[in-house]
């Protein structure tokens, strides 16, 4: 059915984008670009875990990512360091591990530019079927989640005093999150899934007027960037994933221009207008 | 005159000798204190005495590392914490606030908006809101949820004084109309609800409790505030020559009752001023709308439901 290389990519990156379009938002909301970053620099230790365990590519950067974030909850109780730093010496090291580690296997050869940058010509039906079927499952997930996930990040005591329960909400999104960097890594590379995650979120920011049509409003932006950029990429022959982070930063650019009715604005006016009785 | 729980109603919450310990320092010990339906609890004290942490630990955000905490099973709270701050990025109207932790009819959320004072700015992106107009969203989010008990941490910040009176005012009738406990945390410490049932004066550990007149009076209160601040105490509170009745009629001194209470009656706060006069300076100037004295709640504060001005 997919037996163009391109038409693979495309389909994959679409759905890729439909799915990261609400984690994206939260990412943004709970300022946790950092940690997105973290987290997806570490799978390149999990390719190197997979190469030398002979596991599957996915899974093994899963289970890597999400240790990390395991891992970083754990520091963060210690209350030693800065969660800033703490995710400096993460994101690095776990990268630097990897990287490492790839140098080592002298056995193996792998195109180190395709995980860090995205390969389109890397994807197969078999990755189709996994940014598909893993998307569908993560944005049910993120239907299920979605009222204490916003609920604590609005305020975590709030929530819990409501009879909610923020740790659990805060622990699935970010296994949520490691999964999405899993069935990412091939179509934008490792280096660049954090901006297919904020970009789309921080321009449907503009144009949204409640949370959910932010979440939906990421995902079609991040539709249409990925459309754009693959098509770019394919034209000039650049990497997939950096003419993607291109495509989405010049809908953002063009999200800025004062050409919308500015949602912010319109609502700045009612409130002030509003006044005391 | 309020309608007062029955004593023999299980509490809401109790906390019993409950302490809290961080980083090896305690930051509030020995918290004795129960809240029963309808009944409203004060915690005052100086900055840092334990008044959150307090509050935080009967609601079971915090976990007592001494003591005993119960709960009502099932119990319903509302919650306005005292800082809330939401990033820009999200776009969150006051009306979807409204919902933010369960969902509630359009009427539920249209009366709360209404009672607080801030239906007009349903449409408005909290972002946008005053400290006090955010304040109201808050407390209209908190009683929206129908709560057994609303803990309210400092709930008239960011508010003008006619403000505070009116959303004291407020609180009151919350109570009085639908029988929950309240659990307020004061900011100010001269200011304390008459219709409060218990004080519980906080500084590390609990230094004195009791009616607000009783804790006014309490040398533990001087010590702590000094003679001047014990002085100057006001006690809030209305003559109360009528009673609403929980069907929404009004019953008066005489016995009578009516189906809205006149203007006339006590503790609206119009030109006759009904204030219970304790601790209360002599009002010996003309009152102005703008006068700043607080006495206008009625006139410039917001909308009530009973009040038949509005």
């Amino acid at each position: 059915m997919f037996d163009d290389f391109f038409t693979r990519a495309l389909v994959a990156g679409i759905g890729l984008a439909i799915t990261v379009g609400p984690l994206g938002c939260f990412v943004i909301w709970r300022r946790m670009a950092y940690f997105g970053d973290t987290m997806a620099h570490s799978a390149l230790l999990g390719v190197a875990l997979s190469l030398l365990f002979d596991l599957n590519l996915m899974l093994s950067v899963f289970i890597v990512a999400a240790a990390v974030s395991l891992l970083l909850l754990l520091l963060q109780r210690r209350g030693a360091l800065s969660t800033d730093a703490l995710l400096g010496i993460l994101s690095h090291s776990a990268l630097s591990i990897g990287l490492v580690m790839v140098a080592f296997m002298t056995w193996v050869r792998i195109d180190l530019v395709g995980f860090l940058f995205g390969d389109i010509l890397a994807v197969s039906e078999a990755d189709i079927d996994l940014v598909w079927g893993g998307g569908i499952l993560v944005l049910f997930a993120m239907v299920y989640l979605w009222r204490p996930l916003l609920a604590s990040t609005v305020n975590a005591e709030l929530a819990e005093a409501e009879g909610m329960r923020p740790e659990r909400a805060r622990l699935y999104f970010m296994l949520l999150m490691a999964l999405v960097i899993a069935i990412a890594m091939k179509i934008v590379g490792i280096l660049l899934i954090t901006a297919l995650l904020i970009i789309p979120a921080a321009t449907a920011r503009r144009f949204a007027s409640s949370p959910e049509i932010m979440a939906v409003l990421a995902s079609v932006i991040g539709v249409l960037a990925v459309t754009g950029g693959l098509f770019g990429s394919l034209h000039f022959d650049t990497p997939s994933g950096p003419s993607i982070v291109v495509a989405a930063l010049g809908l953002f650019v063009v999200s800025l221009l004062p050409l919308w009715p500015g949602r912010s604005a319109e609502t700045a006016i009612h409130s002030t207008h509003g006044g005391h009785h | 005159m309020n309608i007062r729980p029955s004593e023999a109603s299980a509490p809401l919450v109790t906390l019993a000798n409950a302490g809290v310990r961080r980083n090896g320092r305690w930051l509030v010990r020995g918290v004795d204190f129960s809240i029963r339906r309808g009944e409203i609890v004060t915690l005052i004290g100086p900055n840092g005495s334990g008044k959150s942490t307090t509050a935080k630990t009967a609601i079971g955000v915090l976990k007592p590392d001494e003591g005993a905490v119960s709960r009502l099973a099932g119990l319903r709270v509302g919650y306005v914490p005292q800082k809330l701050s939401i990033d820009w990025t999200l776009p969150l109207t006051v009306e979807r606030l409204m919902t933010l932790t369960g969902p509630l009819s359009r009427t539920d959320i249209d009366t709360a908006l209404h009672s607080t004072g801030v239906a007009h700015l349903a449409r408005a992106e909290v972002q946008h809101l005053s400290g006090g107009e955010f304040q109201r969203a808050l407390l209209a989010r908190a009683i929206a949820r129908k709560p057994d008990l609303l803990v309210l941490d400092e709930p008239v910040q960011g508010v003008d004084f006619s403000g505070e009176i009116a959303l004291y005012d407020l609180i009151r009738q919350i109570r009085n109309r639908s029988g929950c406990g309240i659990l307020l945390i004061s900011h100010d410490l001269h200011v304390v609800m008459a219709e409060t049932d218990t004080v519980v004066c906080l500084n590390g550990h609990v230094c004195c409790r009791g009616t607000p007149q009783d804790v006014s009076r309490s040398p533990e209160y001087r010590k702590l505030f000094g003679a001047r601040a014990a002085e100057t105490l006001a006690v809030y509170s209305h003559d109360h020559d009528h009673t609403h009745l929980p069907d929404g009629r009004v019953q008066h001194a005489d016995g009578s009752v009516t189906d809205h209470c006149h203007p006339e009656d006590g503790h609206h706060h119009g030109d006759g001023h009904h204030h219970d006069q304790h601790d209360h300076e002599a009002h010996d100037h003309a009152h102005g709308p703008d006068c700043g004295c607080g006495h206008h709640a009625r006139l410039q504060g917001f909308e009530t439901k009973e009040d038949p001005r509005v």
